[in-house]
């Protein structure tokens, strides 16, 4: 087939920046029409609720929007594992034209007979606003019947992409965090919010903390529990991390309880060894100090050497880094830079002007910057870029491998861990091993062919 | 919150008037009262879903349609969780494009966003055909998509550029994937076939199959000299090369200008059995051009295949080529040599319905003993075309549809069947139970091969039936303390 020219929309021009003057505009409604990234506000309320192992999560809808969330990520629990289950009212037809609410409610109470949780969270999808079932009504009676939380989340898709939907996650979550019976401050205690906990990266980030003289109050909400969630209040500073998923959540904590926030990356060794060193500093306590200090030497001593054989055979490679929030993307870079190579495109689903500004700084002269992108824009700069490696979600996957390039995933379904000191061993691994494996010599773009 | 069945669900509140198990059964905001202890307790809640939603199944239709984009009329987020859901398991590229509906698409309706969406597709995709499904949401605030379309094309000045625009009803409430699947075909079809006068070719209707059963199947149609369409073929674009520049749309399916003709085939041939008359494809060709139709199964196992290639003698008025009866011969081989390992094990087998029921007769032949036989569709026709297709299972096995992967599991604890065969989602209940699963159909999501599996026809049983052999020697063997180098 001829090579296709690929133009750009012309609507979709001011969300990508290809060097020069920047002039950017972001957070914008997709287009009707355009092959987006994005997803619906259910998808973002269920990526950050997901996690909290001990609640059901029952999707109120269609079969669809159920299925396709049915233990779609690694999202690790320490102990129970209600999460990894999915329950829907499925609604039929007739549920469509009397209303759903009884269906619901019976739903409700059985799989509360059943699964014995702490709590029940809610999930509206699109119809159910359009057929006007009452679904806080029916939330409040189950919840006096049964004696544990029952909590609507607002996420019905077409009112919002993913953000939204965060949203609507932490207005659920803010109506757990005010029903602590005992709000006293626990000294040198931070939260951890909005790590999901895949592959256990809490556990490692968790470990650090301690090791340096932290107490964790509770985390949100990977390996999440009602009853930690409760305490939120009980911390003195919320550590935000990444994707912003939960700043609301902290928004919402900074107001009732007075607790400050403060934003950290845990991927890469720089952005790693400062999340320590701002906790350290927010406490300013120097045995915290020292122990961070401590922590640090003895992960980067490990790590460093073992770093070295994977850095060399990647010198000057060039990668593309594509993700869900923009706060990733400035880790990635870094990493990358870590291991030798050289960003030349980079992007989010949902980043605001502020974001890419900041991130065309970080990045070399040249490096497009992209917006809400889509298949064909991706493809026409993986190519003219000739980039080695492609970072992005699952989504991503298949174009990059359509076109012969080297592809890792960074998203919610990554099953190594890639947080913390450790974690930038197994990305470097991971990397190494799409960069370097010996079958891209064969894609038409490296064999001369055309295809 | 009283229901049309006048009494309510909440007891507490209205004590005189509250409903029990029957009611709840009539108006369906309860469980049917408990008939299949087998699968445990019943709920009212479908737990982990042992279907997915229509659109989906019409995707992937339109997709077996060469130039042609998948297009939901909904909310963004069911056309992304469809692609990623496809993607995960093709590994493929599946642009579906939405007309991403906002509040005011939901009070005003979707007719804007449907038109700024088609303009916006045809303008950066360049597509041949669009292929709209309906979601959830614009069914149910009623948008009439087809008159929509028709307004968007009269609206057009230069209309020799627009693609051809089919559109499928496909609202999830009421079917799961696999009928999707069905209604957009059969609309595919109601949209393009056209009558004339006849001509020498078969149509096909295949099914929901992977693109190795696609590409078997033409196979097959091409040994036997015949010329033919099979609408959809999807096998191309769902299992493709890696290029060298990026396709907007792959290539490969079957082309708008065959599926015109289908309407003076000479016969067609739909491989299904639990469908209606109102979803299939093959009906509706004979309702407006008396087309000849034959309906058989899918082709699993010898006794479907021998069906299937029985139609193509007749139709073709050939024999079966040399080629595909030694392979049959072949297979009847293996079989004699591992009927040993495969008689009277038990196994319980899950998945759409056309597909369990061809999976069960393939089973059934083998001297496999079929304890349960599920599917989360509900054609109300699966026993029925089960017992048809396999006489050796046994009336009282439960054959059940409507069923959730959480009622399987029970069952599997219940019934401790050696084998599990089904799609990857029965994974979760394969590693608690301890029963290894053997993975057929869609979706396979964790595993590499699930495009290039082959079910049918004599090839595709030969390739099961060593799989599954395999599986009960490996198990065998495993199983005993002395090791034995020859089983
Ligand atoms: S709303 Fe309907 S179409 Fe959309 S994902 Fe849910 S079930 Fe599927
Ligand atoms: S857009 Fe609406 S219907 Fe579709 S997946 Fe999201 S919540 Fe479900």
């Amino acid at each position: 087939m001829a090579e296709e020219k690929i133009n750009l929309l012309e609507k979709r021009k001011a969300q990508v920046h290809e060097g020069g003057e920047f002039a950017m505009e972001a957070e914008k409604q997709s287009l009707a029409g355009s092959v987006s990234q994005r997803s619906c506000s259910f998808c973002g309320s269920r990526v950050v609720l997901y996690p909290i192992a001990d609640a059901i999560h029952v999707v109120h809808g269609p079969i669809g929007c159920a299925s396709y969330t049915w233990d779609i990520r690694g999202a690790l629990s320490s102990g129970p594992e209600l999460h990894r289950l999915s329950f829907s009212t499925d609604m039929q037809e007739k549920d469509v034209i009397y209303g759903g609410e009884n269906k619901l409610y019976n739903a409700i109470c059985e799989l509360i007979d059943e699964y014995k949780p702490s709590a029940a969270f809610i999930y509206s999808t699109c119809i159910i606003g359009v057929i006007g079932d009452d679904v806080n009504a029916i939330c409040k009676k189950v919840q006096k019947k049964k004696g544990i939380p029952v909590i609507p989340v607002d996420s019905e898709g077409f009112k919002g992409s993913k953000k939204e939907g965060y949203k609507a996650a932490c207005d659920a979550l803010f109506k757990l965090a005010g029903t602590d019976d005992h709000p006293v401050k626990v000294p040198k205690s931070i939260n951890i919010l909005g790590d999901f906990n895949l592959a256990g990266e809490i556990w490692i980030i968790k470990d650090y903390y301690e090791r340096m003289g932290v107490n964790v109050v509770c985390s949100v909400s990977g390996d999440g529990r009602i009853d930690d969630i409760r305490k939120a209040g009980r911390a003195h500073l919320n550590i935000v991390q990444c994707s912003g998923s939960v700043s609301n959540l902290a928004k919402m904590l900074e107001t009732e309880y007075g607790t400050p926030m403060s934003r950290a990356s845990y991927f890469g060794i720089e952005d790693m060894s400062k999340a320590l060193y701002d906790v350290a500093d927010f406490f300013d306590d120097d045995d915290m100090r020292a122990g961070a200090q401590r922590v640090i030497q003895e992960e980067v001593a490990k790590l460093v050497p073992q770093l070295a054989p994977y850095r060399k055979d990647l010198q000057g490679k060039k990668a593309a880094v594509y993700t869900g929030g923009a706060f990733k993307v400035f880790s990635l870079v870094r990493s990358l830079r870590t291991l030798g190579m050289d960003v030349v495109i980079a992007g989010s689903q949902t980043g605001s002007v502020e974001d890419y500004k900041l991130l065309s700084e970080l990045c070399d002269p040249g490096t497009v910057i992209l917006d809400d992108t889509n298949p064909l824009e991706l493809a026409k700069y993986v190519k003219e870029k000739d980039v080695d490696l492609f970072i992005g979600g699952v989504k991503e996957r298949p174009i990059a491998y359509k076109i012969g390039v080297g592809f890792c995933d960074h998203n919610h379904e990554r099953k190594e861990a890639l947080a913390g000191f450790i974690g930038m061993l197994n990305f470097a691994k991971e990397v190494h091993s799409s960069v370097m494996s010996p079958v891209w010599q064969f894609a038409p773009r490296r064999a001369g062919g055309q295809g | 919150m009283s229901c049309d069945c006048g009494k309510t669900c909440a007891p507490d509140a209205d004590a005189a008037n509250a409903c029990d198990a029957e009611d709840k059964a009539k108006c369906g905001c309860g469980p049917a009262p408990k008939d299949r202890p087998l699968t445990g307790e019943n709920f009212t809640a479908t737990r982990n879903a042992c279907k997915l939603c229509a659109p989906l199944g019409a995707c992937l239709a339109f997709r077996g349609i060469e130039g042609c984009l998948p297009f939901l009329h909904g909310s963004q987020g069911c056309a992304t969780y469809i692609r990623r859901y496809m993607i995960s398991h093709f590994r493929e590229p599946m642009d579906i494009a939405s007309s991403n509906f906002g509040e005011e698409s939901v009070v005003f309706g979707g007719r804007k966003n449907l038109s700024d969406g088609l303009t916006h597709v045809i303008e950066s995709y360049r597509p041949e055909v669009i292929g709209i499904a309906t979601t959830c949401l614009a069914e149910t605030i009623g948008d009439d998509v087809g008159m929509y379309v028709k307004e968007f094309i009269s609206a057009d000045k230069k209309k020799v550029d627009l693609p051809h625009i089919l559109h499928a009803s496909t609202p999830s409430y009421s079917g799961s994937h696999a009928d999707g699947y069905q209604w957009a075909v059969r609309a595919i079809v109601d949209q393009l076939a056209v009558d004339g006068p006849n001509e020498k070719f078969i149509g096909v209707f295949p099914g929901m199959i992977s693109p190795a059963d696609l590409r078997y199947l033409r196979e097959i149609m091409d040994d036997f000299g015949m010329s033919h369409t099979i609408a959809p073929d999807y096998s191309d674009p769902l299992d493709g090369p890696v290029w060298g520049d990026y396709h907007k749309i792959p290539a490969g399916g079957t082309p708008v200008r065959e599926i015109a003709k289908l309407g003076r085939a000479s016969a067609v041939i739909e491989l299904a059995s639990t469908i209606s008359d109102k979803q299939s494809a093959a009906s509706l060709l004979d309702e407006k051009f008396s087309t000849a139709v034959f309906r058989v199964g899918l082709p699993i196992g010898i006794r479907q295949s021998d069906k299937f290639h029985k139609v193509l003698e007749q139709i073709t008025g050939k024999p079966t080529p040399a080629k595909h009866a030694a392979e049959r011969g072949r297979l009847v081989d293996a079989y004699v040599d591992g009927h040993k390992y495969t008689f009277g094990k038990e196994v319980i087998i899950f998945g759409e319905e056309d597909f369990v029921v061809g999976m069960t007769a393939f089973c059934a032949e083998i001297g496999l003993k079929p304890v349960l036989c599920a599917s989360g569709g509900s054609s109300g026709k699966l026993r029925e075309c089960i017992l048809e297709a396999a006489p050796e299972v046994d009336p009282e096995t439960p054959i059940l549809e409507s069923v959730d992967f959480a009622e399987i599991e029970v069952a599997t604890f219940n019934l401790k069947p050696d084998l599990l065969l089904g799609n990857s989602k029965g994974f979760t209940l394969s590693r608690k139970a301890g029963v290894p699963l053997i993975r057929v159909g869609f979706p396979i999501h964790d595993r590499i091969s699930g495009p290039r599996s082959l079910h049918l026809g004599y090839r595709g049983a030969q390739r099961l039936f060593d799989t599954i052999c395999d599986k009960l020697m490996e198990l065998q063997q495993d199983g005993n303390d002395i090791g034995y180098t020859y089983i």
